[in-house]
């Protein structure tokens, strides 16, 4: 049975812009994330400039005001997280690999696909184009905590606030969208043969990140809709003078918050166990085991929300409840790091740099493991909450998640997605160039943050309990560091759109794997498979005894 | 129509994927639904000069839609009843039939609306009015959503095309339904 339709002459606009086929879509999630993440980097740029040389021009923007890093600091936590880490990880990775990982030409709902990228899409415009509104881009943090966020007076950028709710209210319609056509997809349209426990790891990651997205956000929703009021209409559901409740909105945004620091998380770790698999040549450690855990961190992590919460005034006995299930959750994270590691152990490992980036990210992400213990703890977190301390937990959680596992998918699937092989080289240099900054970054600002510099401050020096000039040298040197990782990723983008054209050829499977994308030509045909596949086996039976190949493709029969 | 990918088309649990979208759909909305009734339930026990307020909606007519709304998840039921034995010009009646009955609830909702304004009561009338607005307005919202694909799914039925999508927009619509059963004792009968 063929699927490959007859190639019907398609203009560039039906072909790259209106397209149902989930690779363009992919294509489509990954650039603009691409995008998006240039434009959040510049932002972290200018306000790192701020801190390390208060008051003084940043090249390439000018005079940084108060209200300016307010909108800097804020677009660039919002950006990064919901027009980067989403998109990339989910939409782009899920896209490209959900149909061809379980052997089928395109998601059950192609339409449906399309329609989710162009909300998307119309989300990340509607947020760029508020930095264009009277006042600016909202400035009163991605958190958005009200009354600051309610009130155009407090918050000084009553359209931008306006607006960044709009836009992260269309894009999580987007995602919802986009995630039940992945749920729907992954149950309903695996090959002959693909049983629960041969998909491989990462499909199962953003499937079960999708429904937990979906079983979070719902009540954000109508939270935002409710803040949208609160601003434009006068009603007061956050407004303690007229019988509102600003705590309302930390419970709806948290109820939403920490869950999605695993629906980004759980992709991640997903792409990292095919690395580690295909580059050791091993099996995967305790698949199952990996599964079940990663049931569990998906339901804890719905009891721990209030662990941000702890210095707004709640009921103590309720901070030690969820100081107690906030640690219970890295339990399971751990268990999960300990079978990576054990998958690793007796491997034949080649540090080609997907590799690089998939050890990066266990012993990254680790550290922002590690200390998460402090904050989760609500007597340490008292003292180290809202500090720099937090901003750098934060980021050794999510520059691992959303930069060193999408770089190792990236340089993984490269050749996949455009059928020729990255620099391996300049993949390496632009690897250490990211790995080395990004600690020399955020180990100053864990010191800074224990010594007490508080976030979101535009300037230290004008306040003399948080001036501390002994810290200016570690504001600095973090400054300098983020500098040398922008620096680098130059070499990134160099390679990636150098080797479009000009990088070897790839055959079909050039890193010797197991899994169905690996069966097609690079890049695979309009509708994937010239004859669909069966599967006989997991996705990870590398090195298994009396074969000649170390390999064994999931479609070969026995 | 364009051609259907296979992947539509294979259903390794049984269920076909139109109708487990579906579900995950719904699944989506009960979180919305729940979260927002979930607050509402929660500042109402806190707030008890809100019972005062709600003296204000109309019951009979609170009521009256409720008859309405549950009639019109009758006949989509016996829309998808039609569907089933591939009647597809029967199913559509009964499609339109269920969307007049949404027509007709929102109707008596827009009257209903009409007077409390008229008395005064705007989302920014305090805490119970402005639930109440975004709670029956968020609701009516699905309403007229669920009529607008009612009235597609039956134009394709009566040409008896895609008579599995007469099974889903019921689902939908019961859900729609099942949602106003919380809405109605929880703002015109708990006073």
């Amino acid at each position: 049975m063929s699927t490959q339709v007859p190639h019907a002459e398609q203009g560039i606009f039906q072909k790259y812009f209106w397209s149902t086929d989930h690779k363009i879509i992919a294509m489509q999630y990954l650039f603009t994330g691409m995008a998006m993440g240039l434009i959040g980097g510049y932002l972290a740029y200018v306000f790192r400039m701020q801190l390390a040389f208060p008051g003084h021009s940043v090249p390439g923007f000018g005079i940084v005001t108060p209200g300016e890093y307010n909108t800097v600091v804020t677009m660039h936590g919002s950006i990064m997280i919901f027009w980067v880490a989403m998109p990339v990880l989910i939409a782009a990775f899920g896209n490209f690999l959900i149909p061809l990982m379980i052997g089928c030409d395109d998601m059950a709902f192609p339409r449906i696909n399309r329609l989710s990228y162009q909300i998307f899409l119309l989300s990340a415009v509607v947020l760029v184009a508020s930095f264009l509104v009277k006042g600016g881009a909202f400035g009163g943090a991605w958190t958005s905590y009200p009354p600051l966020s309610a009130s155009g007076a407090y918050n000084l950028t009553p359209l931008g606030a306006s607006l960044w709710l709009v836009a992260v209210a269309l894009e999580f319609v987007a995602f919802l969208l986009g995630g039940v056509n992945f749920i729907v997809t992954a149950m309903n349209s695996r090959a002959p043969g693909m049983t629960m426990y041969d998909i491989p790891m990462v499909v199962w990651m953003i499937v079960l990140a999708s429904i937990m997205f979906m079983a979070s956000v719902g009540p954000l929703i109508a939270g935002a809709v409710m803040l949208l009021f609160d601003q434009t209409l006068k009603t007061g559901f956050y407004d303690p003078a007229r019988g509102g409740d600003p705590l309302l909105w930390q419970h709806l945004f948290w109820f939403f918050g920490h869950p999605e620091v695993y629906v980004v998380l759980l992709p991640a770790i997903g792409i990292v166990a095919e690395l580690l698999t295909v580059f050791a040549r091993k099996k995967l450690f305790g698949y199952k085991t990996i599964l079940y855990t990663t049931w569990a961190t998906v339901i804890i992590s719905f009891l721990v929300w209030a662990h941000h919460q702890f210095v707004a005034g709640i009921d103590p006995r309720m901070a030690n409840i969820f100081s107690v299930t906030t640690l219970l959750v890295s339990v399971p994270i751990t268990e999960m790091v300990f079978l990576y590691i054990a998958t690793l152990y007796g491997g034949s490992i080649r540090f080609h740099t997907p590799m690089l980036w998939a050890v990066a990210f266990v012993a990254e992400f680790m550290i922002g493991g590690v200390t998460g213990i402090f904050l989760g703890a609500s007597g340490t977190d008292i003292y180290l909450h809202d500090t720099y301390f937090v901003i750098a937990h934060f980021h050794y959680t999510f520059v691992p998640i959303a930069i060193f596992s999408v770089f190792g998918g990236l340089t993984y699937w490269y050749p996949k997605m455009f059928g020729r092989m990255l620099n391996d080289t300049l993949g390496k240099v632009h690897f250490w160039g990211t790995a080395i900054p990004f600690n020399l970054i955020f180990i100053p600002l864990f010191i800074t943050g224990a010594a007490g510099d508080q976030r979101r401050t535009y300037n230290y020096a004008l306040f003399a309990e948080q001036s501390r000039p002994v810290l200016q040298h570690l504001r600095m040197f973090a400054t300098f560091g983020l500098l040398v990782m922008l620096l680098f990723q130059l070499v990134f983008l160099f390679n990636f759109f150098w080797s479009l054209r000009h990088g070897r050829r790839a055959e079909a499977n050039p890193w010797m794997a197991n899994t169905l994308e690996w069966t097609v030509p690079s890049p695979p045909p309009h509708g994937n498979f010239a004859k669909l596949p069966t599967v006989y086996r997991g996705p990870y039976e590398y090195g298994v005894p009396g074969r000649i190949d170390d390999y064994w493709p999931q479609d070969v029969p026995n | 129509m364009s051609t259907r990918p296979i992947s539509n088309t294979r259903s390794v649990t049984g269920i076909p994927s139109a109708r487990l979208i579906t579900w995950w759909v719904i699944a989506s909305e009960i979180v919305i639904f729940g979260g927002l009734l979930a607050t509402y339930v929660m500042h109402n026990l806190g707030h008890p000069e809100w019972r005062a307020a709600a003296m204000h909606t109309n019951t009979w007519l609170g009521a009256l839609n409720t008859f309405v709304l549950l009639t019109s998840s009758l006949s989509a039921v016996l829309a998808f009843k039609a569907a089933d034995t591939l009647d597809g010009a029967k199913a559509a009646k009964f499609l339109r039939l269920t969307a007049l009955g949404g027509t007709i609830f929102l109707v008596i909702k827009g009257i209903e609306w009409t007077r409390e304004i008229h008395e005064g009561f705007v989302l920014s009338s305090g805490g119970f009015w402005s639930f109440y607005y975004v709670l029956t307005g968020l609701h009516g919202l699905h309403v007229l959503a669920g009529m607008i694909i009612l009235l597609v799914v039956a134009a394709d039925a009566a040409k008896n095309r895609e008579l599995q999508r007469v099974e889903c927009i019921g689902l939908y619509w019961h859900f729609v339904d099942i949602v106003w059963i919380f809405l109605f004792p929880l703002l015109y009968i708990a006073r």
